[in-house]
């Protein structure tokens, strides 16, 4: 017996030793897993931060705009057509120029003196003449958008140590902007064409609207069609079809597809939906048709979850009480389960307010002015337009691509937020 | 629940069924060249500011893509005018008459210069056509003739008057139209500068388009994407590096970049339009003549486009990069736009 005992004793110390023995080691493992987890989520911090960072030095200036004031001389002999318009509106605010730098002579200098302004000072002039034609025979003085070079050079954007050939701001025009500066009739306010206009190739007047809209149309067309036809398929593969091979199949084929590289959709919208059923190109709703097919394995995928998710006791308490098999899904599970779908048809949305893959394929990767006022009008997204901007040659139109991309992210932040918020508010604890 | 849905659902199919029929189009559609796209999106957005109709919509697909388009027939759900960065080739025009397209109306609208640029950081290259050859071939002739893999890893292995640096050329892919107009224009002139290759290219045509046209895949050429930007921003970065893109990115980034000198010419406007400058390449765009009187403003667009407000010397094409041509030649063209002269 007290051998037994002893036996035993010696055995458990034999244990301990080799636990204690192996003990610094796990202590040491558990350690250096930790830190690894402790630096990924460091590393990805710190990457995040170096993006939005660098996104937003390059952006934020891309908010402001430099606008300059002209005196100009409307006098009614100057407008003796009927129509405004015929009215040479170039002209007058050439003379307006040449007025304030009465000392600039030389046809080269006339020519860097009017590259001050922005081409659309003529039709500033225009638009609000034919909106108040009281003002023939006026002398107003107009605020009037900078060339996209001077407000380059105002944000500090251009290197002004190298030699002045290799500028495209001239010494004069230095001199030219420091004396406006100083009659206050230079003038750095809120840039709102950014918000409130199309696409342009003067940095100056393109704005982020007509691709905000299309983006829109395009997210609502995605929407109306993928999430009632996504839920539907999910609650039929979920609570009615028979378990079989076919059913098999289709669920397999489903998380195929999410997987499928986006712009096989373009390829696919591009065969049937333009060219099949004469869809136009470069609308929104060709773009929505192929987002749909896009964002459609997503919201079956995240719809069967949350179905799953929901207690088999719900559904047979209900059964139990007499409730038909579609009262029971449409009265107690989908209610139970529509957070869930949400949710899933939220972060499809959000990607498909991001791709632009499939979108090369249909068309909505051009130079599109006018704003779309309807899902048929030809619109471009708000990821293509940065990719245009990107590859466009002014430099003002690096700024003009990352405040672009900021307003992307501020949309994406404020899906997914709504995203999290819904599930928090709907969520139910079993 | 379902029934709203089985709404939903109908309302959008009736939203299709009213839309499928696409009813004729007021605004023009035009597709092609990216290098043409920065030009062409100016005069379309000239035209939709000072006249009343619509912006036309450009699309930017490629040369090529555009040809596939434009030649898809005749309707308005095909584009009315492609823009391309070469002349429409004999296979293209066969396979447009053969989807209806049987009368199209060619206009030449300027040249664009391709420039091979470093940083301003160090001196300017002195480049000719032949160094250019020996850098980026993927095989060079050696001095009896047989071709070797290129064995040349800095710019001095070229040309001992050249920097001791390495070779790293960043240029466009095989899609892009710029790098269709470099092999040809520099490559191919490099290239004929051997006797050996000179002499293949009258035995064996195809085979000296080969040895021309391919370039090194051994990382001395880097292809850098279609976004010219990002080359410029790569060269500031490296300032050995050498970037291959269009003249109006030099032009307009002239503070941080510097053309290199080919054949002792410096890329500039006035090199390029009298053709001093070797690499330079015809600007293009294609209109079908049978969509000018159906899609409103289409005249008035070629009007505006070739105007000499808009591709004169002193005009705003000019402003944004692009060479005009010489008097003579846009009178021609004017002309050709006038009278609708098919090809």
């Amino acid at each position: 017996m007290s051998t037994q005992t002893e036996n035993n004793m010696e055995q458990n110390q034999n244990t301990f030793g080799v636990i204690s023995k192996g003990l610094k080691k796990r202590y040491r493992a558990e350690k250096i897993f930790k830190s690894l987890g402790f630096s990924a989520v460091l590393l990805t911090i710190a990457f995040i931060v170096f993006l939005f960072t660098s996104i937003c030095f390059n952006g934020y200036s891309a908010f402001s705009q430099a606008k300059i004031a002209l005196s100009v001389s409307l006098d009614a002999d100057k407008f003796q057509n009927e129509n405004i318009a015929d009215a040479n509106f170039p002209g007058i605010i050439k003379d307006s120029l040449q007025q304030m730098f009465p000392e600039v002579k030389s046809r080269n200098d006339k020519k860097l003196l009017y590259a001050l302004i922005s081409q659309n000072a003529a039709f500033t002039l225009q638009e609000k003449i034919e909106r108040d034609p009281s003002l023939i025979g006026t002398n107003p003085t107009i605020w009037v958008l900078a060339n996209d070079d001077v407000d380059m050079y105002l944000k500090g954007r251009i290197d002004m140590t190298t030699a002045e050939s290799d500028r495209r701001i001239k010494d004069k025009q230095v001199q030219w902007l420091d004396q406006l500066k100083r009659n206050g009739q230079l003038k750095t306010v809120f840039n709102t064409t950014f918000f409130t206009s199309g696409d342009s190739r003067e940095p100056e007047l393109a704005g982020i609207l007509g691709a905000a809209k299309g983006s829109l149309y395009t997210l609502l067309i995605t929407l109306a069609l993928s999430f009632p036809i996504g839920v539907a398929a999910a609650i039929y593969l979920e609570e009615f079809a028979p378990k079989n091979i076919w059913t098999d199949i289709i669920e397999v084929n489903i998380n195929n597809l999410a997987a499928v590289p986006s712009i096989i959709f373009g390829l696919l919208g591009l065969a049937i939906f333009i060219n099949f059923w004469g869809v136009p190109r470069s609308t929104p709703l060709a773009g929505g048709l192929v987002l749909t097919l896009m964002t459609l394995p997503t919201i079956i995928i995240a719809g069967r979850a949350s179905l799953k998710s929901v207690p088999p006791s719900i559904r047979e308490a209900a059964l139990g009480v007499g409730a038909s098999k579609v009262q029971t899904v449409f009265h107690h599970v989908l209610p139970l389960a529509m957070p869930g779908m949400l949710t899933g048809t939220i972060i499809g949305m959000a990607q498909a307010l991001g791709e632009t893959a499939p979108l090369l394929m249909i068309g909505m990767i051009a130079f599109i002015v006018d704003i779309p006022g309807s899902v048929t009008d030809p619109s471009t997204v708000l990821p293509v337009q940065i990719y245009l901007w990107a590859d466009s040659p002014e430099r003002a139109f690096t700024e003009k691509t990352s405040a672009a991309i900021m307003v992307l992210l501020a949309f994406l932040i404020f899906m997914n937020a709504a995203a999290v918020y819904l599930r928090k508010k709907f969520e139910i604890k079993w | 629940m379902k029934k709203k849905m089985l709404i939903a659902g109908a309302i959008t199919l009736s939203v299709f069924g009213t839309t499928v029929a696409q009813a004729a189009r007021d605004y023009i559609e035009i597709v092609g060249s990216s290098t043409v796209y920065p030009f062409a999106t100016v005069v379309a957005e000239q035209f939709g500011k000072s006249t009343s109709y619509k912006t036309p919509k450009i699309e930017s697909t490629g040369s090529g893509g555009g040809f596939k388009l434009f030649c898809g027939g005749v309707g308005v759900e095909y584009p009315d005018i492609t823009n391309a960065s070469r002349a429409i080739k004999k296979s293209e025009i066969e396979r447009c008459a053969a989807a209806g397209v049987k009368d199209i109306v060619e206009v030449k609208i300027g040249y664009d210069g391709i420039v091979l640029a470093t940083s301003k950081a160090k001196p300017a290259l002195q480049l000719s056509e032949k160094d250019i050859f020996m850098a980026l071939a993927k095989e060079v002739p050696t001095a009896d003739g047989n071709l070797i893999a290129n064995p040349y890893k800095t710019w001095k292995d070229v040309n001992p008057a050249l920097p001791n640096t390495k070779i790293e050329v960043l240029g466009p892919p095989p899609t892009s139209g710029t790098r269709d107009a470099f092999v040809e224009l520099a490559m191919e002139g490099g290239a004929k500068k051997f006797d050996s290759l000179a002499e293949l290219k009258k035995a064996d045509e195809k085979a000296f388009v080969k040895v021309a046209h391919t370039l090194r895949e051994d990382g001395a050429y880097i292809e850098a994407g279609e976004n010219d930007n990002l080359i410029v921003q790569k060269l500031q970065a490296n300032p050995d590096a050498v970037g291959i893109f269009g003249f109006s990115f030099l032009d307009q980034n002239s503070d941080i970049v510097q053309g290199s000198f080919i054949n002792g010419q410096e890329p500039t406007f006035d090199a390029i339009a009298d053709g001093s400058y070797p690499v330079s390449r015809p600007l293009f765009f294609y209109v079908k003549k049978a969509h000018v009187d159906v899609i409103p403003g289409m005249k008035e667009y070629l009007g505006e486009f070739t105007s000499e407000k808009s591709w004169g010397p002193e005009g705003y094409l000019a402003d944004k990069g692009m060479i005009p041509m010489p008097d003579a030649e846009r009178k021609e063209y004017a002309a050709t736009v006038k009278s609708l002269k098919t090809l």
